[in-house]
């Protein structure tokens, strides 16, 4: 199979429709543009994408990265989209022999914000694997997205390939959307997927406050578990508690 | 330091408490024992300030102060501490966070300076040593994994840092076997059992109270108290049971 068929330089609409969530608020949006990675084979190459509050965020904010990752290579992003009235981290990743990838991603936010991640993982080639686990946190009328494709082609046995998605939902009003989509053409593969949505735990917000931990201080300690599975791929403390601090500062700014 | 007087609550619009008094002084252990479903943990809830706990008459004052006016962290930072019958698993937190976090909110509700990390673990690692918990179980998430006898040997660890100057412990004793209880038992001697402290002590047994000998023992029935006796009470309670104990 080429490689041309298994992205599409021109995709039908029908093709696309998987990927977008909000088509209406990428009206004026230059959707060509990629930045395009070459993982050498038996490399590593590690990406953190920040889409946080600044002077220069514009409302729409699209990063697109499409990646190949080659034989025996490992590619690691970790990204939050914490900024912008719609924020989209997009990467496409194509996976070389042997290759691993790890994504763990972050999506906060509130008011009618949408925020989101768009992953397509080709598995182009026996014995690769990937594994992405996203989070979104969202309140007042916040969106938060996790629309991941998985292709395994036929060749492409050994596939080892996760995707774990959790939300919560700190205010009634407030979504998420999970759409998982596995194309799956070799048969001696795995691939595993989860979704699950739920609200704070508020049995253990009162045992917390029975120690003295005031309502504010609970909801961010639960927060931070719970954005902290996102990470825990992640072997770099100072990019951990960077990517921690901005979903913290965003919901204790907006909360 | 503990004046309950006239308290009735009620869950979901049923009663469970019906007009219960009850006074605990400084430097005193109250035991309160009761039959299934005489309102104990609703007590214990109620004075804790738990959601969904209704007071619908009477007053609770501690150190003088209107107990039931006052939020949940803010009855703890005032110095009372609930222990719970079925300690709760808090999933990606650590105990070591949420303790350090607890203690500091406490002092800070008081205008007490934080404790550094150093002092906070050096504190952490005295009260785990007392109860006898391994100081690795207090790096692990807060209660997640633990056995029913971690459990509650981990809540007086919590008591022990926290340090309150008042103590409801709810059925602490259940799941606990022998040896455990013992040094649980010796755990609240040495962590309330001084002038100035008190404690209300809920069982059902009373192997806790050979251990934590109560001044004074209380019979808990359709959400009041029905009688109060010497620490001996327990023991009728064992021999006869409470229909014979409460009928005589």
């Amino acid at each position: 199979m080429s490689e041309a068929s298994l992205i599409p330089t021109r995709p039908t609409r029908r093709d696309e429709a998987w990927r977008y969530s909000a088509v209406e608020r990428l009206a004026g949006v230059d959707l060509d543009v990629w930045r395009d990675v070459d993982i050498a084979p038996g490399e590593t190459w590690r990406e953190c994408i920040v889409i946080e509050d600044g002077a220069d965020t514009a409302s729409t904010e699209l990063r697109r990265l499409r990646i190949a990752v080659g034989a025996g290579a490992r590619c690691e992003i970790f990204a939050i989209a914490a900024s912008a009235e719609f924020a989209r981290i997009e990467i496409e990743v194509r996976m070389g022999r042997g290759a691993h990838f790890e994504m763990g991603g972050i999506t906060v936010g509130g008011r009618d914000t949408v925020r989101e991640f768009v992953t397509r993982v080709v598995h182009a080639e026996p014995e690769a694997t990937s594994n992405q686990t996203v989070r979104s946190v969202h309140w007042g009328k916040g969106t938060g997205n996790f629309l991941g494709s998985i292709d395994v082609v036929r060749d492409a046995q050994k596939t080892d390939a996760a995707q774990d998605f959790k939300g919560l939902l700190l205010d009634r009003g407030a979504s998420v959307n999970a759409v998982p989509q596995l194309e799956i053409f070799a048969d001696d593969v795995k691939c595993a997927h989860g979704a699950t949505v739920g609200q704070l735990d508020e049995t253990a917000r009162y045992y917390m406050a029975a120690r003295g931990i005031p309502p504010e201080l609970s909801r961010r300690l639960l927060v931070q578990a719970f954005i902290g599975d996102a990470l825990v791929g992640l072997d770099n403390d100072d990019t951990r508690e960077r990517l921690m601090r901005v979903a913290l500062d965003k919901l204790d700014k907006h909360l | 330091m503990l004046q309950i007087e006239n308290l009735s609550a009620e869950i979901g619009g049923t009663k469970i408490l019906d007009g219960l008094s009850l006074s605990v002084g400084a430097g005193e252990v109250h035991a309160i024992m009761g039959p299934n479903g005489a309102g104990k943990s609703t007590l214990a809830y109620v004075l804790g300030g738990r959601p969904g706990y209704e007071v619908t008459g009477g007053s609770v004052r501690f150190d003088g102060k209107d107990l039931l006016e006052m939020e949940p962290h803010e009855r703890a930072a005032a110095g009372l501490f609930l222990g719970f019958q079925y300690p709760v698993e808090i999933p990606g937190v650590s105990n070591v966070q949420f303790l350090r976090e607890a203690l500091n909110a406490q002092r800070k509700h008081r205008g007490e300076e934080p404790l550094s990390g150093g002092e906070f673990l050096k504190l952490a690692k005295e009260k785990a040593a007392l109860l006898k918990l391994d100081m690795d179980m207090l790096k692990r998430h807060v209660n997640v994994g633990f056995s029913g006898g971690e459990k509650k040997r981990a809540e007086m660890v919590q008591m022990g840092i926290l340090d309150p100057a008042f103590a409801v412990l709810d059925e602490t004793d259940s799941g606990l076997d022998i040896d455990s209880l013992r040094v649980v038992g010796d755990g609240i001697n040495a962590i309330m059992r001084k002038p100035g402290k008190g404690v209300l002590l809920i069982t059902h047994y009373q192997r806790l109270l050979q251990v934590v000998q109560p001044d004074y023992v209380h019979i808990l029935s359709q959400g009041r108290i029905v009688k109060t006796g010497s620490a001996d009470l327990a023991n009728q309670l064992e021999a006869d049971g409470y229909d014979k104990v409460m009928a005589a």
